[in-house]
């Protein structure tokens, strides 16, 4: 038995099932809120953060939150789309993304949201950081410049029974994304391609293959990220 | 090593989610947690290797090298370096010809910092091995290593008589004092152990229990201020196979101590607490989740624990009421602030990171093992017991209309007496002045709150502490006017939210440390007046993080900046408006010495 339940998104009447999360229910109703961290289908961890909303006054991840009734959801404003794209340029400077020479470029969720909300210089100094190339896995080639600790690969990437294959190691502005030694090796080749896709910068790559769908031809190369859903 | 190892293992019956447990254990047996040891728990509790290093990478306590023979632990805290912490860590790396990080060739010492132990009111403060040492001047730290040198146990280092009251237990024998310097129901010694579970529990039904203390109008007491009475009555309706009541004894916002002391005098009082939560709840386990600094208090809480269960306090049909049983057992963090925070504390208690959920669903819906949990600060449990003693009623004759009850405050920094301080709720700041007795002339502001509080000057001492004015969780700092406010206070505390964050949100990861690089450029006299109101901006991103330790970890910064904005107004160049931090004739100079070239810079 489903409920349906109404709330409102910038003034915009809306109606979906009861418990869905509030991206899910703006997509179902043609409106785009950006996700970086969110996987659909996966269970969401509100990492990111640029999926956050105003839930009734009160800043909220909308990639976390089920939708209630009567809920009014804040979207669309100058002061939430401010603090997105402060996000993504924080995550520019915190790592290094030299986009021309990388194998995601076209199909990245950062850099196409990095043009979606108009960046041009992020209002922080870059901070250059050392970071390390691991390709010391027969499957993968891990780019820390890259990374943006988005947990993608260690929510969406387990063995067969259940163990994880990628873990976040120390904390705060230490943390690391890592491959587990032995699982990583035994990772059949489809999963492999699997945390390739699921990653959604240019940080999981495979190896000896690329370039395949030139520059220009590429996922966001054609239309900018988001307009699919609203132009339902 | 291996059979040690496995026993450790065994002893929590290969059971993952008590990982936290099997790493203190094999830490402390071993002074580090080796890659074979990690192999081999990962191995026996059937989980990936990188399961067990994102836990125990996590935390401070856990390292993956020795630590040194005698390991110490300085504190790192703003009130610390308030009481001449930078002349003890010389003299520490003089004495061993070591830096802080390092462990001398030998194997013998390892210097190590450290966020606040909750020492505050008998800084500088160190643990050495696990054992608490106060009041250090150079002077002592010459001894201690001599005595280190000389092989001598950690007790024989000590040149103090034991502290006060339970200090002094033969499970505890400790230096550190309790400092009490006013009593009120949570502290007073008037207290009979067991005699609200067996005259007031026997006789009322655990929706009589809520309602009581619905009525006593308490608010939780470790920061975050929600009514207790309705956080019991959420998980007492929730559905769940089994319920848990938390005691948080976190107690990690620099500043804070009152827990310690509350651990120490009153433990039979928060354990009476806890039983009553779980009567009134439908509970029966609780856990007290407590910082691992205060490990020095473990063994005495377990012998406290096993007279109670004695004495039919906890265990099967408690106090003879049929069918109640309830047990408690402790859980020892690794060192993380954020732990204190609710569910944090629960994931940590499940044997993994500390970090925090993200909500809903809330602990009281589903908290530890995704059961209904109720998690409250030790004060609050505390007071609990007192509002059954006494009723509802009583409780809201103390401290004011909206904020009833008294508060157990911890106060240190620059006045005669620092220590803890139960009050009503309603003091003015400049009633915990004259209390304390600081110089009011000499005091150039008050931290409230802790880091994540607001920092007042002068002119706002009239203030309350009340939930409708100054909110806290307890800790009050006294910045005299010998401090520099931005340098000593406020950047020390931007600093240790950056290294207490869990990194899991982008903005709380990123956005403190752009902030406190910012500010060390105004300090650095290259910032401009746009600077300061980027500084206002930046801080509302991190409203969007996900728990409060990011939410809050502007607040130095931004409170700082409302209330002593003329010491920033100071530091910037009020004329200039373009990017100051770049130095041209710098930039210039190498290329300029190699071609002989004299610049035109202006
Ligand atoms: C970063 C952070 C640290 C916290 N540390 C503590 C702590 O050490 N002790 C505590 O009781 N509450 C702490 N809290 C508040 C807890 O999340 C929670 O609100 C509290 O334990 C609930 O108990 P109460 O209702 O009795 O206050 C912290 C919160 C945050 C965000
Ligand atoms: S490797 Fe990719 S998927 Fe994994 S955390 Fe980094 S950016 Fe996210
Ligand atoms: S706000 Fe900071 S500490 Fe809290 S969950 Fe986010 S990253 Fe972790
Ligand atoms: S998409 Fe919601 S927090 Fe990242």
């Amino acid at each position: 038995m489903s409920t349906l339940i109404k709330f409102t998104i910038d003034g915009v009447e809306c109606m979906a099932e009861a418990g869905t999360y509030i991206v899910e229910a703006a997509r179902e109703n043609g409106i785009y809120i950006p996700t970086l961290c969110n996987i659909r289908g996966v269970k969401p961890r509100g990492s990111c953060r640029i999926c956050s909303v105003k839930v009734n006054g009160r800043p909220m991840t909308s990639c976390t939150t089920p939708v209630a009734d009567g809920m009014e959801i804040e979207n669309n404003t100058p002061e939430i789309n401010d603090i997105r794209k402060a996000i993504i340029e924080a995550l520019f400077v915190e790592g290094n993304h030299f986009c021309p020479a990388c194998e995601k470029s076209g199909c990245c969720e950062l850099q196409a949201l990095a043009y979606r909300f108009k960046m041009m210089v992020p209002r922080f100094p870059y901070n250059f950081p050392r970071k390390e190339v691991d390709a010391s896995s027969p499957k993968l080639i891990k780019d820390h410049n890259r990374c943006i600790l988005c947990k993608r690969c260690i929510r969406a990437i387990k063995t067969e029974d259940g163990k994880n294959v990628f873990a976040f190691v120390k904390r705060g502005r230490n943390v690391r994304i890592i491959m587990d030694p032995v699982l990583g090796e035994q990772m059949s080749d489809e999963l492999a391609q699997k945390a390739v896709e699921i990653c959604p910068v240019g940080a999981l790559l495979p190896r000896e293959k690329g370039y395949q769908t030139p520059i220009g031809k590429r996922k966001y190369d054609l239309e900018p990220i988001g307009s699919d859903i609203e132009k339902k | 090593m291996a059979m040690q190892l496995e026993n450790i293992i065994e002893k929590y019956n290969k059971d993952k989610t008590r990982l936290m447990d099997i790493l203190i254990d094999v830490q402390s047996e071993e002074g580090y947690i080796s890659e074979d040891a990690i192999k081999k728990i990962a191995g026996e509790l059937d989980i990936s290797l990188a399961d067990v290093k994102q836990t125990m990478s996590f935390y401070h306590f856990f390292s993956d090298k020795p630590t040194g023979k005698y390991t110490v632990y300085l504190n790192d805290s703003v009130v610390a370096y308030m009481m001449g912490r930078q002349k003890v860590k010389e003299a520490f790396e003089k004495e061993t010809g070591i830096k802080f990080g390092e462990v001398t060739p030998d194997g013998l010492i390892g210097l190590f910092d450290t966020s606040c132990i909750g020492m505050n009111d008998q800084e500088p403060a160190a643990l050495i091995n696990g054992k608490v040492f106060t009041d250090l001047t150079p002077f002592r730290v010459k001894e201690i290593i001599q005595d280190i040198r000389d092989g001598k146990n950690i007790e024989e280092m000590y040149r103090s008589d034991l502290g006060e009251g339970e200090n002094r237990n033969e499970l505890v024998r400790s230096v550190v004092r309790n400092n009490i310097r006013r009593i009120g129901p949570v502290l007073s010694k008037d207290y009979i152990p067991g005699r609200v579970i067996k005259e007031k529990l026997t006789s009322m039904t655990p929706e009589e229990v809520i309602h009581e203390i619905k009525k006593s109008n308490i608010r939780g007491r470790g920061g975050a201020g929600f009514p207790t009475g309705l956080k019991w009555e959420f998980c007492r309706k929730a559905k769940g196979e089994k319920k848990y009541i938390f005691c948080n004894a976190d107690e990690g916002e620099p500043g804070t101590f009152k827990d310690r002391v509350i651990l120490t005098e009153r433990p039979k009082l928060l354990f009476e607490g806890m039983v009553i939560a779980g009567y009134a709840v439908g509970a029966t386990e609780g856990i007290v989740y407590i910082r691992y600094e205060y490990m020095y208090l473990k063994k005495y809480l377990e012998s406290i624990l096993q007279g109670a269960r004695d004495r039919n306090l906890l265990g099967k049909n408690i106090g003879g009421i049929e069918g109640f049983n309830f047990d408690i057992r402790l859980q020892f963090g690794a060192g993380a602030y954020v732990c204190g925070e609710e569910s944090a504390l629960i994931e940590s208690a499940e044997g993994k990171r500390g970090e925090p959920r993200d909500r809903p669903p809330f602990p009281v819906e589903k908290g530890y093992l995704d059961q209904p949990t109720v998690v409250n600060n030790v004060e609050t449990l505390c007071s609990a017991v007192k509002i059954l003693l006494n009723g509802g009623e009583w409780y809201t004759t103390l401290g004011t209309a909206n904020s009833t009850g008294t508060k157990v405050l911890s106060i240190s920094g620059d006045c005669r007496y620092p220590g803890v301080y139960e009050v009503e709720w309603g003091f003015s700041v400049k009633d915990i002045l004259e209390m304390t007795g600081a110089d009011q002339e000499d005091v150039q502001a008050v931290q409230v709150g802790g880091p994540s509080g607001t920092l007042i000057g002068p002119k706002e001492f009239n203030r309350l502490l009340c939930y409708h004015d100054l909110a806290t969780g307890g800790s009050l700092i006294i910045i005299g006017k010998q401090h520099n406010l931005l340098k000593d206070i406020v950047t020390n505390f931007t600093q240790f939210f950056i290294n207490e964050s869990c990194g899991s949100c982008s903005t709380c990861r990123n956005i403190t440390f752009q902030m406190k690089e910012k500010l060390e450029k105004i300090l650095d006299g290259k910032g401009i007046e746009k600077d300061i109101d980027d500084l206002v901006e930046w801080g509302k991103i991190l409203k969007v993080s996900r728990c409060g330790l990011g939410q809050t970890s502007a607040n130095p910064i931004v409170t700082s900046i409302r209330n002593f904005r003329h010491l920033y107004d100071e530091l910037v160049a009020g004329d200039k408006d373009f990017e100051s931090e770049f130095d041209l004739s710098e930039a210039v100079k190498a290329s300029c010495d190699a071609t002989g070239r004299i610049p035109v810079l202006n």
